[in-house]
């Protein structure tokens, strides 16, 4: 029991990096293609750039893993709270206007991310990479 | 044309998930996140031909949305993302063999909904 409720544990707190590093990886990127640039390479040296590129390392190191032991099936609507984020970051840091049909979508999709986080995170046996 | 970069897309970013998690699921449960263990995991999933072919699907898709941001608004590639949900549940369940119970279709259905509500303004 205790071992299900460490696995649940972990996969939440790595879903949790896997959406703040998409959300905030995007962001940093567009803000950094939004900035005047003389050439195309010139993009590669602004530090919204460089950001925004290492967040997205850090996404997909945390997805991997996340996958390494957590269902598709779980992880895929769990992570789908990145656009629960990118609405909330949008209409409170960036005073962006969310549109009732918008909120009514967010709210949707927050609420299948706790059905799906009810189940169990792992439904096929998983060995450990330390096992080999 | 547009209508063919959003089955790139759909097809790159479906065809990545499966095959990541097939690939991450070979590899086996990840267990050290130091500097050390992170190398050691990228040093073995640069001879991991599934995550290999996962990440070029995600590559492949990412460039076609660049692609399409520049003809189309971004609601014109939602739907199809919207139904990548309930398709990669559905993949997850016959490729993957995971135990999809009521819950899981329950919440794939409604993050589907609720994604395809963005497309509209």
């Amino acid at each position: 029991m205790r071992d299900s409720r460490r696995l649940r544990i972990k996969t939440l707190f790595f879903a949790l990096i896997a959406v703040c590093t998409n959300v905030f990886g995007n962001y940093f990127l567009s803000l950094g293609v939004r900035e005047p640039h003389s050439s195309y390479l010139d993009v590669f040296s602004s530090p919204w750039m460089f950001a925004g590129i290492l967040l997205l390392a850090i996404w997909l190191v945390s997805q991997l893993s996340l996958l390494s032991w957590a269902d598709l099936s779980y992880v895929l609507p769990v992570t789908a709270s990145s656009y629960v984020l990118t609405a909330l970051v949008g209409a409170l840091l960036c005073n962006e206007y969310v549109s009732t049909v918008h909120w009514v979508g967010i709210v949707l999709i927050f609420t299948g991310v706790i059905v799906v986080g009810q189940t169990s995170p792992q439904t096929v046996p998983v060995h450990s990479e330390a096992d080999e | 044309m547009k209508w063919l970069l959003v089955l790139v897309i759909a097809t790159g970013n479906t065809l990545g998930d499966v095959l990541n998690s097939k690939g991450m699921k070979r590899h086996g449960e990840v267990t050290e996140f130091g500097p050390k263990g992170i190398r050691r995991l990228l040093a073995k999933l640069a001879r991991n031909g599934y995550v290999l072919g996962g990440i070029a699907a995600m590559a492949v898709s990412f460039f076609a949305l660049l692609m399409l941001l520049s003809i189309a608004p971004l609601s014109f590639a939602i739907p199809a993302t919207a139904a990548g949900y309930l398709l990669e549940t559905a993949l997850a369940k016959f490729i993957l063999r995971e135990h999809v119970g009521w819950r899981r279709w329950a919440g794939a259905s409604l993050v589907a909904f609720g994604v395809s509500l963005l497309a509209f303004h």
